[in-house]
């Protein structure tokens, strides 16, 4: 208070410096204190969430008695790569994998186009019916797919696919929120570059294919990441598309170990391999792809 | 073919004004949306009007459900399920109680665990965010069935948890082999073992007041905490996102009015994150009412049906026991339970005019940060996106 009469300009007294200087140093303490417990709070909450895997990857290459007998140990107590063993020489498990691997790549690619696709026609192009369109696509994400279950199985039954992989991945190539990002994606860029194209005399499938999805580049990930997590995670669409062994999946075939599928006893090592193993594809790519991944709810991508 | 249709059609002077030459514009359009259309007709459209006419017929699963010996019996089917008095009735109730419970539970703690989360990663000064990011994301990215397989390890009677508990000299319990609910359970504890008769005189869908109000059985409650584990990465990202679009100097106008942090997450922070919270709370509501994977994987009902979801329960009529107008009915009783809880809580996150009382406290406090409040935070939300 006393400061305002003084000359500002002139040399600052040291008392009120000092008294500033003792208030700033106990704030300080109070945010060094602070910012400890949140980095406690921080590191414990992590520890919980990386924890369980620790303990997966450790258990898998335990025997079935030291799983049992040391559950919470991080290291095997005789190293041993029976699990990996069984999984790969004795059982279904490469086919597993190879049907999965088949069944994500084409629904992945699949729908990278198809959703491009439309969701330019829907960003872009003017044509009777647009707005429908747009609104039934918007609608077909507001219906939740595990009542679709028995439907879907009536359908591809009807339609003769059942038990093949085309109904396996057919339903999979269309995903209404993919077309809603590429939908917002391409209405975000300037329509400038794309009639250019157009007056140099482009069709307009030409003028998509060469001009406007190289643009979208970073979208287009975007798509390849949900499409290749969603179709490879997939479990329900599977069990009503087909029954046959021969076209079981990762996640199908894991169940049905988990379910004691493989023999008596609790078999955890084996088990927790095989969910170990069916979670490193879609790990790698998390990691090649974290930095979008932690940003793709930005509002769909923007560089 | 498309790429030729538009060649015709002139540069337009203005987007918004086509001049009706486009004609190769409309083609094009209508070929571009044509397989998305066709294959969400064909998997989406026509499967829901076939499965609901299953739910009024008698079929057996035999050759198609058009077929002509397929016959219409009318509200049978969802009597079935609703009235029946049997064993159908009861499932279908002891379902719903069930998911009810895995409701009530999941979706708050998830939408508060993943804000939480949330507002620690966001922090200006922070060593290691990305890490710690990564380390709650990670469990979104699995598999469902991934998942349940570790937790089936982690919760197994001498599994990892219980082993834990036991460090501290207290026994577990047997995690996916108990039925008994933690409401009865905490009851127990403090002495009721008996149940009022008012509650087992009455009951709805053939379980008694006393049984829905047994709260989630302990299996239960281990996928409960698998739920909050695995989604709470997922909501975090979506918190994260609306919190860096919240202009700063909110805060700053808030902190130099003398709130401290607590307040300032309350009053400033949290109402411009409500967009964001009703994504959140919509997408949870849903989510959660179509539990299904973690059952068929982990327990398929057990133990003693107390992790029956209506879900699992719609499979199980149709694709195990050839019910298939049960099944088919009880996914319509589902899918008009998640309609009618996004409904309400639609209603209930409405955006409500500001109170009588409050905007007297706005005017008598006149002062111009308070009042600057609304203003700007409807700025930030158009200014989200540039």
């Amino acid at each position: 208070m006393s400061q305002q009469t003084l000359p500002v300009a002139l040399t600052p007294t040291p008392p009120p410096a000092r008294a500033a200087g003792a208030g700033r140093r106990a704030r300080r303490a109070r945010l060094a204190i602070a910012a400890v417990a949140l980095y406690v709070a921080l590191v414990a909450i992590a520890l919980l969430y990386i924890y369980p895997f620790l303990v997966q990857v450790a258990t898998s290459f335990k025997t079935d008695a030291d799983a049992t007998a040391d559950p919470v140990s991080l290291i095997p107590n005789p190293w041993s790569l029976a699990a990996y063993e069984k999984l790969f020489a004795n059982s279904d498990f490469p086919l597993w994998f190879l049907n999965s691997a088949i069944v994500t790549v084409c629904v992945t690619l699949g729908r990278v186009f198809f959703v491009s696709l439309a969701g330019y026609a829907l960003a872009r192009l003017h044509f009777r019916g647009r707005a429908t369109v747009f609104a039934i696509v918007v609608g077909v994400m507001a219906v939740p797919g595990v009542v679709l279950l028995i439907p879907k199985f009536l359908v591809l039954n009807q339609l003769g696919i059942y038990n093949t992989y085309i109904g396996m991945i057919l339903p999979l190539l269309v995903d209404a929120a993919g077309v809603f990002i590429m939908k917002n994606f391409f209405e975000s860029i300037p329509v400038s570059v794309e009639e250019q194209a157009r007056i140099d005399g482009a069709g307009t499938f030409r003028i998509f294919w060469t001009v406007v999805l190289p643009m979208a580049r970073p979208a287009l990930i975007t798509i390849v990441i949900l499409s290749f997590q969603g179709s490879w995670n997939e479990l329900a669409h599977f069990i009503v598309s087909a029954s046959n062994p021969a076209l079981t999946t990762l996640t199908k075939g894991v169940a049905s170990l988990a379910a004691g599928a493989l023999g008596s006893g609790n078999q955890y090592p084996l088990k927790l391999a095989a969910a170990l193993i069916m979670t490193i594809p879609v790990a790698v790519m998390f990691f090649i792809f974290q930095r979008r991944i932690m940003n793709a709810s930005e509002g769909a991508v923007k560089e | 073919m498309s790429a030729t249709a538009s060649q015709a059609a002139p540069a337009p002077t203005t987007a918004r004004h086509p001049t009706g030459i486009r004609r190769g514009e409309r083609l094009a359009g209508w070929l571009f949306v044509l397989p998305v259309i066709l294959i969400l007709g064909v998997f989406l459209f026509v499967p829901v009007p076939m499965a609901l006419w299953v739910s009024f017929s008698d079929w057996s699963g035999r050759g198609s459900p058009l077929a002509p010996g397929v016959g219409f019996i009318g509200l049978e089917n969802y009597g079935n399920i609703t009235t029946g008095g049997g064993l159908a009735e009861s499932n279908f109730g002891t379902s719903l109680r069930n998911n009810a419970w895995y409701v009530i539970l999941v979706v708050p703690l998830q939408t508060a665990l993943s804000l939480l989360l949330a507002v620690l990663v966001s922090r200006q000064i922070l060593r290691g965010r990305g890490f710690f990011r990564t380390a709650f994301y990670f469990p979104s990215v699995t598999s469902s069935v991934a998942i349940t397989v570790l937790w089936l390890f982690l919760f197994s009677t001498t599994g990892v948890v219980n082993q834990i508990i036991a460090w501290f000299g207290a026994t577990g319990p047997n995690w996916f082999n108990e039925p008994r609910g933690l409401v009865h359970l905490a009851l127990e504890g403090l002495g009721v073992t008996t149940p009022p008769a008012a509650l087992t005189a009455g009951g709805f869908l053939g379980i008694t007041w006393w049984d829905w109000l047994a709260g989630p059985s302990v299996a239960m409650f281990a996928l409960i905490l698998m739920a909050i584990f695995t989604t709470s990465g997922t909501f975090m990202l979506l918190f994260m996102a609306a919190i860096q679009s919240i202009d700063p100097s909110l805060a700053e106008a808030a902190m130099v009015d003398g709130a401290n942090a607590w307040q300032r997450f309350w009053r400033v922070t949290l109402p411009q994150l409500r967009p964001a919270l009703f994504t959140v709370l919509t997408l949870g509501l849903i989510g959660c009412w179509q539990v299904f994977d973690q059952i068929y994987t982990g327990t398929q009902g057990a133990p003693g049906n107390t992790t029956l979801t209506p879900a699992y329960l719609s499979y199980q009529a149709g694709f195990q026991d050839q019910k298939w107008g049960d099944g088919a009915a009880i996914a319509f009783i589902l899918f008009l339970i998640i309609i009618a809880f996004t409904l309400l809580q639609r209603w209930v996150l409405r955006d409500k005019p500001v109170s009588r009382r409050r905007m007297r406290a706005y005017l008598t406090a006149g002062a111009a940060p308070s009042a600057a409040v609304p203003a700007a935070s409807a700025e930030t939300k158009k200014g989200a996106t540039p």
